[in-house]
C-alpha cells in the first residue's frame, strides 16, 4: 500500500511536525489539519470542511488552527441552528428605517461571510430550507435579496465549516455534504493527539500566489474521476473538489505541476470519506483485511513512486492511496457490503415538519389576523406598517382625523407561523419463526403492504425487524421507500424458532432512538405470540414467553404506541397478554380484513 | 453578476437541454421540471440558457409589454398609450430570466408598496415585483420542493390565469405575468406538491453519467472554466451562438409545423394507454414535438419527435401507483414501444 506518499511532501514543505517520535503515515489529525490548511488556500474551490466531531478540546484546537491560518480581515461569522432568513439573507432594517425615514437594509450573514468562513453550528440538524438557501448563495456567490420590498443582489463568496455535532446515525445532509471537499471525523482523535500546526500565514500566502499557475493534466483528471467511480461516487462535484484539493495541494508545496502526491492527498481527503463502496476488480480479499490504521508505515512506497505514468497504474496507485485512507468505521460497513448506496442520511430532514399553529419551531410569518390560537408577530407587524406610515398620517390628516403616533391596520398583521416535527415511523416487527410461517406468514406480508400503502399516503416513514431462528435482524431501517420495503418483505425467509423477546427488544430500540430525535414512533408486532427461543437463543417456551412479556412492559413504560396484531390462526391467549403488557392495542387477524386493520392502524397513528 | 457556465460546454444531459431549448421555442409548453441527483448541472444549465437566449423586443414600461401584444396581455399604461397612438414604441431587450429565491417574502414576489417612494414622499405607488420582472421571460426556482406553501400558491394562481393581481389598502393592480416555469431540485429533499407538478409541461430526470470519459470531460471542462471564466466563455461563444440561432430560426419555423392527423391520432392513443388524466398530456406532447421539430429545421412533426419528448412531457402525469415498483419514465417508455414499435 502506499498511502504515505504525500507525507514526504508534507515533511518537505514545512519543518517536520513538532510531535515526538511516534509520526508515521499522515495521521489523522495531520490530514484534519492538511485540510484546515487546503481550504484556506483554495476556500472556493474545495468550499469547505464538514467537521464531524463533538465539541471539546480537540475541535476548539483545529478551530483555532484554522483562524490563525487566515489572512487577517477575514470574516468569520457563525449561523445559528434556528437562524430567520431576516439574518441569513438580509431584508429591511425596521429600527433604522423607522428613525431615517427611509427604507435601511440589514445585511445578512451571508453578505457579511463575503471573502471569508462561514461556520454552521450544529449542522446536522439545520432545516433543508436553511441549507438550500445557504447553498444558492454558496453556488452562485451573491446573495439575491426578494425580501421586505428590498430587491437586490450582493456579492457572497465563502467556505464553509459545517460542526457536524452528530452521534452515530445522525450526520449532515448529502446536500451540504456534497458541496464540502473535505470531511474531517476528529471524534477518534485524542487530546493528545491534536498538536499545533507549523504552516503559517506565509506559507499560506506563497500558495495563495502560486494556485494560479498550477495546472493538472487530462490523465490526472481522469484518475480522479476513476478513482471517485470505483469507490461508488456518483456525485460529480467530489471529482471536481479533488482536483482543487490536488491544486492546492501543489500550490502548497511550490509546484505548478500536479503530481502524483497531490493526487494522493486528493484522494485521501476528498475522496476516502466518500466511498460507498470498495473497488470490485479488487484481487480476492487478501487474507487480511487492509488495516483499518492508515497510520501504519509503508514499504511500498519507494515501490509506488516508480509506478509508470500510464494512466491505468496511476489510477490503481491513488485508489490504493485512497482506500488505505478510508475511515476505519466506514471501512468496516463497506468490506460487510452494508453499503449506503446514497448515503443521503435522512437528517436535517425535519422535512416532514408539519405548519402548526401555535407550537414548535417559528418558520416565518404569512399575512393574516391572529385567531384561532395564532400569534400576532408584533415586529413583523411594525415592518409592514412601516411604510405606510407616512402616507396614512397624510390620509388622517387631510380626513380631520387626529394623528396617531403608529398608524396600524390590520392589512399589516402578520402572525408567526411554526413548525412542529410531527414526523411519524411506523416500525413493524414481523414473526418469520417457522411457526408463523406455516400458517399466516404469506397474509402477514400482504397485510404490510397495505399498510404500507397507507404509510405511503401519510408520508411517514417504515422500518422493518423480522426475527426468526435464533435472533431478530433490522431488514429495513427507517425509510420512505415502500418498495424497498417492498423487497424486504417479499424476500422475508420463514423458519425457526421464535425469538419473540429478541424481536421487539429490536424493535424497541428502533422506536427509542426516533422517539429520542422528536419522532413519533409506532410499533407494530405481527406475531402468534408463541415464544420459544429466549434472548440468549436457547429454547423452552416458558422463559422465551417471560421475557417476551418483559420487553413488552419495557415497550409500555417507553411509552412507545404499539399495536399487536395476532397472525395465529386461532387467536391464543398470548398474544392478548402480550398487547395487554405493552398496553397495545390488540387485534387478531382473522377478524380483522384488511380494511380494519387499516383502520386500525390509523387510530393508533392519531 | 457571475459569469455563467456555456450552455454549449455541458456534457451530456440531453433530456434537459433539449427540454429547455424546447422550452425556449414555445414557451406556451408550459415550463421545465428538472428533478435529480445532485452536481448534475441543473442550475448550469438554466443559467447557461439565460444568456444565450434571443433578445425580444419591448416597450419601456415596468413589465417590458410586448408592442404586438393584444390588448389583455398589455399592462393598463400601455394599453391607454396603444389606444392613443396607434402604436408602442419598442427597443430589443435580453428575456429576463428571474431567479425566485428561497427566503422571498410574498410582496417581492408579487409586488407591493413601493418602500423608497412611501417612506421618502408619502406617495402610494405600486412596485413590480418578481412575477412582473419575469414577464415574457423565464422564471426560474431553485430547490422549488422546499418553496413555502404559499408562496406556491401564489405562483400557481398567476401561472394559470397570466395575470397578476394585487389588491392592498387602495393599491389594484392588474398586469400580465406569462413566464416560462423552471424549477429544479432533488427529490431526496422531499417531494413536490402534485399541484405543482402538474403545472409544468415538462418534467426531466437527470441523472449523474456513469460512465468515466462523460464523467472525466464534465470535470475537465469545469476546472478550465474554473480557472479562468472568461476566457472560457469566450472560447465556447461560437457555439453558444449557434445554438441562439437555433432556436431564434425554430421560433421562426414553428407556426409553420404541421401535424399530421396520424401523429395525433397516435399520440392520443398514446396518452390513453398510459391513462394519464385530462388533455394536458396530449397537447403537451404535440406542443413539444413541435418545438422540437422546429429546432431539426422540420416542417412536420414526425413520429420519431413524438417519441423522444414524450417521456418528459408525460412522465409526471401518471397516476401513482404506490405498490408498482418500476419508475414512472419505465412506464412511459414501454407505452411507447407498445404503441410505436421498436
Amino acid at each position: 500500500m502506499s498511502q504515505t506518499v504525500a507525507v514526504p511532501s508534507m515533511a518537505a514543505a514545512a519543518a517536520p511536525i513538532t510531535t515526538p517520535p511516534a509520526v508515521k503515515g499522515p495521521a489523522p489529525w495531520d490530514d484534519a489539519v492538511l485540510a484546515a490548511v487546503l481550504m484556506t488556500i483554495e476556500p472556493r474551490g474545495t468550499g469547505g470542511v464538514a467537521l464531524r466531531a463533538l465539541p471539546g478540546p480537540v475541535r476548539e484546537m483545529w478551530l483555532s488552527i484554522l483562524y490563525d491560518l487566515q489572512p487577517p480581515g477575514t470574516p468569520r461569522r457563525r449561523v445559528p441552528l434556528h437562524v430567520t432568513d431576516g439574518r441569513l439573507l438580509g431584508g429591511l432594517d425596521l429600527a433604522a428605517t423607522l428613525r431615517s425615514g427611509r427604507p435601511v437594509a440589514e445585511q445578512g450573514l451571508l453578505v457579511e461571510a463575503d471573502g471569508g468562513i462561514l461556520e454552521l453550528a450544529m449542522a446536522e440538524r439545520i432545516a433543508p430550507g436553511t441549507v438550500a438557501r445557504i447553498n444558492l448563495a454558496f453556488d452562485t456567490g451573491e446573495v439575491i435579496l426578494e425580501r421586505d420590498g428590498l430587491a437586490r443582489r450582493t456579492p457572497s463568496r465563502f467556505a464553509m465549516i459545517a460542526l457536524d455535532e452528530g452521534i452515530g446515525d445522525e450526520g449532515l445532509s448529502s446536500a451540504l455534504l456534497d458541496r464540502l471537499a473535505f470531511h474531517v471525523d476528529l471524534n477518534t482523535i485524542p487530546y493528545d493527539a491534536a498538536v499545533s500546526c507549523d504552516y503559517d500565514l506565509e506559507d499560506i500566502q506563497a500558495a495563495r500566489a502560486l494556485l494560479g499557475s498550477v495546472t493538472i493534466n487530462d490523465a490526472q483528471i481522469q484518475t480522479l474521476c476513476g478513482v471517485a467511480l470505483a469507490l461508488g461516487i456518483p456525485s460529480l462535484r467530489a471529482s471536481i473538489l479533488a482536483c482543487h484539493a490536488a491544486r492546492a495541494h501543489a500550490a502548497l508545496n511550490g509546484r505548478t505541476l500536479v503530481t502524483d502526491e497531490d493526487l494522493a492527498a486528493a484522494g485521501r481527503l476528498v475522496l476516502a470519506p466518500r466511498a460507498t463502496q470498495l473497488p470490485p476488480m479488487e484481487p480476492p480479499p487478501d487474507a487480511e483485511p487492509p488495516p483499518p490504521e492508515p497510520q501504519e508505515p509503508d514499504q511500498e512506497q519507494d515501490q509506488a513512486k516508480d509506478s509508470s505514468q500510464e494512466p491505468r497504474a496511476l489510477e490503481e496507485m491513488i485508489l490504493e492511496a485512497t482506500k488505505a485512507a478510508i475511515p476505519a468505521g466506514l471501512l468496516a460497513q463497506l468490506q460487510a457490503g452494508k453499503v449506503r448506496r446514497t448515503r443521503s442520511r435522512s437528517t436535517g430532514k425535519a422535512g416532514a415538519m408539519r405548519n402548526a399553529p401555535s407550537r414548535g419551531r417559528p418558520a416565518g410569518v404569512l399575512r393574516g389576523e391572529p385567531r384561532a390560537g395564532q400569534r400576532l408577530n408584533i415586529i413583523e407587524t411594525l415592518r409592514a406598517a412601516a411604510p405606510w406610515q407616512r402616507i396614512r398620517r397624510e390620509e388622517r390628516l387631510r380626513a380631520g382625523k387626529p394623528v396617531n403616533r403608529l398608524e396600524i391596520r390590520p392589512d399589516d398583521f402578520r402572525i408567526s407561523r411554526f413548525k412542529h416535527k410531527s414526523e411519524s415511523t411506523t416500525i413493524f416487527v414481523v414473526d418469520a419463526s417457522g411457526s408463523s410461517a406455516l400458517h399466516r406468514l404469506a397474509e402477514a406480508k400482504g397485510a404490510v403492504e397495505l399498510l404500507l400503502a397507507d404509510c405511503y399516503v401519510r408520508r411517514d416513514q417504515v422500518a422493518l425487524v423480522a426475527f426468526g431462528g435464533q435472533g431478530a435482524e433490522v431488514l429495513l431501517p427507517p425509510t420512505r421507500s415502500l418498495v424497498r420495503a417492498k423487497r424486504c418483505l417479499a424476500g422475508l425467509p420463514g423458519g425457526g424458532g421464535t425469538p419473540l423477546a429478541a424481536g421487539i427488544d429490536l424493535g424497541m430500540l428502533i422506536a427509542d432512538g426516533i422517539q429520542r430525535r422528536g419522532g413519533t414512533p409506532i410499533l407494530i408486532l405481527m406475531t402468534d405470540g408463541r415464544a420459544n427461543v429466549a434472548r440468549d437463543g436457547t429454547g423452552g417456551r416458558t422463559r422465551a414467553f417471560e421475557e417476551a412479556l418483559a420487553s413488552a412492559r419495557l415497550v409500555r413504560a417507553l411509552e412507545i404506541t404499539a399495536l399487536v396484531i395476532d397472525i395465529s390462526p386461532r387467536p391464543q391467549p398470548q398474544g392478548r397478554e402480550l398487547a395487554k403488557e405493552m398496553g397495545a392495542l390488540y387485534l387478531p387477524l382473522p377478524h380483522a380484513d384488511a380494511r380494519a386493520l387499516n383502520d386500525a392502524v390509523r387510530a393508533t397513528t392519531r | 453578476m457571475p459569469i455563467p457556465f456555456p450552455f454549449s460546454a455541458i456534457v451530456g444531459q440531453d433530456e434537459m437541454k433539449r427540454s429547455l431549448l424546447m422550452a425556449a421555442v414555445d414557451p406556451s409548453i408550459g415550463g421545465v421540471l428538472v428533478f435529480g441527483d445532485r452536481g448534475t448541472g441543473k442550475s448550469t444549465a438554466i443559467r447557461g440558457l439565460a444568456a444565450l437566449l434571443p433578445k425580444m423586443r419591448a416597450v419601456d414600461c415596468p413589465y417590458h409589454c410586448d408592442p404586438d401584444a393584444s390588448d389583455d396581455y398589455l399592462c393598463d399604461e400601455c394599453r391607454a398609450k396603444k389606444a392613443k397612438n396607434g402604436t408602442l414604441k419598442s427597443h430589443q431587450i435580453p428575456v429576463p430570466v428571474v431567479d425566485l429565491p428561497l427566503g422571498a417574502t410574498e410582496d417581492r414576489v408579487i409586488g407591493a408598496l413601493d418602500l423608497e417612494r412611501a417612506l421618502t414622499k408619502g406617495e402610494k405607488a405600486f412596485e413590480p415585483g418578481l412575477l412582473a420582472r419575469a414577464h415574457r421571460g423565464f422564471l426560474y426556482i431553485d430547490e422549488v420542493n422546499l418553496l413555502e406553501d404559499h408562496l406556491v400558491d401564489a405562483l400557481l394562481d398567476v401561472a394559470a390565469s397570466g395575470q397578476n393581481i394585487v389588491e392592498r389598502e387602495g393599491l389594484s393592480i392588474r398586469h400580465p405575468a406569462r413566464f416560462v416555469l423552471v424549477g429544479s431540485g432533488n427529490p431526496e429533499e422531499g417531494e413536490l406538491r402534485p399541484q405543482l407538478q402538474d403545472r409544468f409541461g415538462l418534467s426531466v430526470e437527470v441523472k449523474t453519467p456513469t460512465d468515466l470519459a462523460v464523467r472525466m470531460q464534465v470535470v475537465r471542462l469545469r476546472d478550465e472554466f474554473e480557472r479562468d471564466p472568461e476566457a472560457f466563455v469566450a472560447k465556447w461563444k461560437a457555439k453558444d451562438t449557434k445554438i441562439s440561432r437555433q432556436i431564434q430560426k425554430a421560433r421562426k419555423l414553428l407556426p409553420e409545423v404541421e401535424v399530421p392527423d396520424q401523429t395525433l391520432e397516435e399520440t392520443s392513443k398514446l396518452c390513453i394507454r398510459l391513462g394519464t388524466d385530462g388533455l394536458r398530456g396530449e397537447l403537451t406532447v404535440i406542443r413539444a414535438a413541435r418545438a422540437l421539430a422546429a429546432l431539426e429545421g422540420s416542417r412536420q412533426v414526425k413520429i420519431a419527435h413524438v417519441k423522444t419528448v414524450a417521456v418528459s412531457a408525460l412522465r409526471h402525469r401518471l397516476r401513482r401507483d404506490p405498490l408498482d415498483e418500476s419508475s414512472s419514465t419505465n412506464r412511459v417508455e414501454r407505452a411507447i414501444k407498445e404503441q410505436f414499435g421498436e
